[in-house]
């Protein structure tokens, strides 16, 4: 295989393994300050024993995010270092505030969430848990800002030429604010919220079932469904926002993920169904009309085909295609999930029907693989493009590495992930197995201390 | 020397890299030194003594790096893809240590915690070393072609000279590690570390006398600015002075100061370090004048006034939230429920 093939499943799968993790802290974070608040609004033991369980899994998940993390900072400058050439002087700052406002946050109040336990009064406890889930999400801002700046390039101009040419600011704001960002910001942090609460959604519906721990699983059932529902219902709204932001920016990359090659008017949507490539026609179920009409609010518009394009300037189809529609069905599946589970919850009667607590067990994956299918939706559409019109992939590649050398890192980090997921899953269930620990149930240390003398009044 | 935001910028990569050594240095060390013990208690000691800052201490790095992009692309765009497989290898070691951390004490087995132990002390030292060896390549000047490209070989960065400042650079950061574990811990395990603090400044004094000697020899462009300016020859005396106070502090139970000492130890050196590499960032070695400096490696100057100010914002607050926090974990460790 070539140095281009080979870099570009490197970074597909050491960033495909990484997004496991920073979802689930993202979401786990927002979990642990309505638990935390929780229970210093009530003063509820359980909610202390919830925090500190999840406390735990967040340790794990964001371990492995933070080992990960740094390798795709490095992979810009190893493998691509034409790109990191050419677009430094916008892009680097995106990562260079990444750093400065959300990592050292994220990281520094960690250390109090994790250990300061016993260490601080419940207040600056909370303070803290609330900077930690501040942090993460100040770190989607900013990856989101340079990853959508690659989607939709403003706020630069050229300066330059041949091989001197690079992107350099002209407007910062225009930089940070790109025409895709807003969109696809929300998208992805909805896609975490939704990651940690059907992760504490799985965990609890299988206690239930088990009928282990069934106190705290249940209060932990029920905040875990609040927040699915509402991460979910809001995602549908931001992904249709996004769908169309795309369509507006990003034509090509819409037409490749409906399979659509004729510009046509009366547009349909496929519901399921694979675009054969040869034939340029999509097969399945389709709805018409429907993609005019959420593509532009209106039946009548037309949407452009990908024949309106240059054939080199046109996304891998099948894929593309096959990855939207497949984050599509999983998101829908999560919405499903969560709104039957909050119906029988407010009926009362979820915690007797097996098998939806079945399906809650399960309901875990779906966030992850709409989360994975719409990273690989968002990149594989943004092809042949590195820089959308600006820079093609191939350019961007670092000149000096050969391909021998890409396979050896590629090979190591595929042993040393595959190591590292099979721990993390090991851990992860002895944690799920051994659940919370019923000391938790009393505060200890200074969150002992009768809140009136802590709280000061 | 005009003070133009490229110089501010040389200055600020310098700080965080500086600032990265003095923190991560330390729990670099204590993972080269966790071999060393032998009990399981006492590794958990050690554990703990850097659990909750170490992966703060980390972000130093990937903020120094993230500033290093934008403020200098093209020195990040052909040291990281010159450096290809030394670089991988530095980050195999950085995630073995730190899942290790996470890892090791979750499970009771003996095979479990030594595995991880293993992963944790050769991942600490592997870091350290490829880290030195770095920085001892940029030093004695690296092969870079007309376009700015790097032009040698993986075997070509491991010359003795960037060998042996990667060795002074593990022997930098296993006695600050063990300084740090002075002021840490209590009782046997403390007495026992600060026998091995005296003799981790012996290696480190030893490896130091000879990378300067090699330094004065081999790499005459290293010394340029300190010899052409002779009251720079202070911070030669203020790291030696610095050195020489450890074992004082030691003396008088002021362990705290004795890290501080250290921490001088640390910025003088790169000081000096960044003194004489000063305007250049990557020395181009043999043909000097493809040499990436602050200039021609820079971003534009829109950007580095704009980087200025997020660094002016953000820089304050991170370091006084990080102040505050070594502050709650002050004093030495206690093993409890939460601890790894």
């Amino acid at each position: 295989m070539d140095v281009l093939t080979l870099s570009r499943i490197q970074f597909g799968a050491t960033i495909a393994f990484h997004y496991l993790y920073p979802p689930l802290s993202i979401g786990l974070g927002v979990m642990l300050v309505i638990m935390e608040a929780a229970w210093l609004k009530t003063k509820n033991p359980i909610y202390h024993q919830m925090a500190r369980f999840w406390t735990k899994v967040l340790a794990l998940t964001f371990a492995i995010g933070v080992a990960t993390g740094i390798v795709m900072e490095f992979e810009f400058g190893t493998n691509w270092a034409t790109y990191s050439r050419f677009v430094g002087d916008v892009f680097g700052s995106a990562l260079a505030a990444e750093g400065i406002f959300a990592f050292f946050l994220e990281s520094g109040f960690l250390a109090i969430l994790l250990f300061g336990w016993d260490k601080v009064g419940r207040k600056l406890h909370f303070f803290a848990t609330c900077m930690v889930c501040l942090g993460a999400h100040f770190s989607a801002v900013w990856i989101v800002v340079a990853n959508s700046w690659m989607q939709t390039p403003a706020g630069y101009h050229i300066v330059g030429e041949g091989m001197h040419a690079r992107a350099e600011v002209k407007d910062f704001w225009q930089v940070v604010f790109n025409p895709s960002m807003l969109d696809r910001l929300f998208h992805t942090l909805c896609g975490a919220w939704q990651a940690g609460a059907f992760l504490v959604i799985s965990v609890s519906a299988w206690y239930v079932l088990k009928n282990k721990f069934t106190s705290f699983a249940r209060a932990s059932l029920r905040i875990a469904l609040a927040v699915a529902l509402v991460a979910s219902l809001l995602q549908l709204a931001s992904g249709h926002h996004s769908a169309q932001g795309v369509g507006k920016n990003q034509p090509a990359k819409l037409a490749a993920f409906e399979g659509l090659y004729d510009t046509s008017s009366n547009a349909p949507l496929t519901v399921v169904g694979y675009v054969d490539e040869r034939q340029e026609k999509v097969v399945g179920i389709q709805i018409p009309w429907m993609l005019s009409f959420l593509a532009h609010n209106d039946f009548h518009t037309p949407v452009t085909g990908l024949h309106d394009f240059p054939a080199p300037d046109r996304p891998p189809v099948a894929a593309s295609f096959f990855f939207f529609h497949g984050m599509v069905a999983a998101g829908m599946a999560t919405i499903l999930i969560a709104a039957l589970a909050c119906f029988f919850s407010w009926r009362g009667t979820l915690f007797k029907k097996r098998w939806l607590l079945w399906v809650l067990v399960f309901s875990v994956l779906g966030p992850q693989i709409a989360n994975q299918f719409g990273w690989f939706a968002a990149e594989v559409g943004r092809q042949p493009w590195l820089v959308y019109g600006l820079m093609r992939t191939p350019e961007g590649l670092s000149a000096v590495v050969k391909a021998n050398v890409v396979l050896t890192s590629l090979i190591l980090f595929t042993f040393i992930y595959f190591l590292l997921f099979a721990v993390f899953i090991y851990l992860l269930n002895d944690k799920i197995q051994h659940g919370p620990h019923d000391d938790d149930l009393i505060p200890s240390g200074k969150l002992a201390l009768p809140s009136e003398l802590t709280e000061h009044k | 020397m005009t003070f133009d935001l490229n110089t501010i910028w040389f200055i600020l990569v310098g700080v965080l890299f500086t600032g990265y050594a003095m923190l991560d240095g330390f729990d670099l060390g204590i993972g080269a030194l966790h071999l060393f013990t032998k009990k399981d208690e006492e590794r958990r000691v050690l554990l703990n003594a850097i659990g909750p800052v170490w992966d703060g201490n980390e972000v130093w790095l990937v903020t120094g790096g993230g500033a290093l992009f934008a403020a200098f692309p093209n020195v990040y765009a052909t040291v990281f893809s010159g450096f290809y497989l030394a670089f991988y290898l530095l980050l195999a070691s950085l995630i073995f240590r730190a899942v290790a951390i996470e890892f090791r004490s979750k499970q009771p087995m003996r095979w479990w915690r030594q595995t991880w132990d293993i992963g944790f002390s050769v991942g600490s030292i592997l870091s350290a070393l490829l880290m030195g060896v770095a920085l001892g390549n940029i030093a004695w000047g690296i092969p870079i072609d007309a376009n700015g490209e790097f032009a040698g070989t993986f075997l070509g960065l491991l010359m003795p000279y960037p060998l042996l400042v990667g060795v002074t650079t593990v022997a930098l950061f296993m006695m600050h590690g063990a300084i740090y574990g002075v002021m840490k811990t209590e009782g046997a395990l403390h007495d026992k570390l600060r026998v091995w603090a005296m003799r981790c400044i012996i290696f480190f004094v030893i490896c130091a006398a000879t990378t300067t000697m090699a330094t004065l020899l081999y790499v005459p462009h290293m010394a340029n600015r300190v010899r052409a300016n002779p009251w720079l020859f202070s911070i030669v005396l203020a790291n030696m002075l610095a050195i020489a106070n450890i074992p004082r502090e030691f003396h008088h139970n002021r362990d705290w100061l004795a890290f501080l000492s250290s921490c001088g130890a640390m910025i003088t050196l790169m000081l000096l370090f960044g003194l004489n590499l000063f305007p250049n960032l990557v020395y181009s070695l043999p043909n000097p004048e493809n040499s990436l400096n602050i200039y021609n490696a820079a971003s534009s100057q829109k950007t580095l006034g704009i980087m200025l100010v997020i660094a002016c914002i953000g820089v304050p607050i991170v370091i006084a939230y990080t102040v505050c926090i070594y502050w709650i974990f002050r004093g030495k460790v206690k093993i409890d429920r939460m601890s790894y």
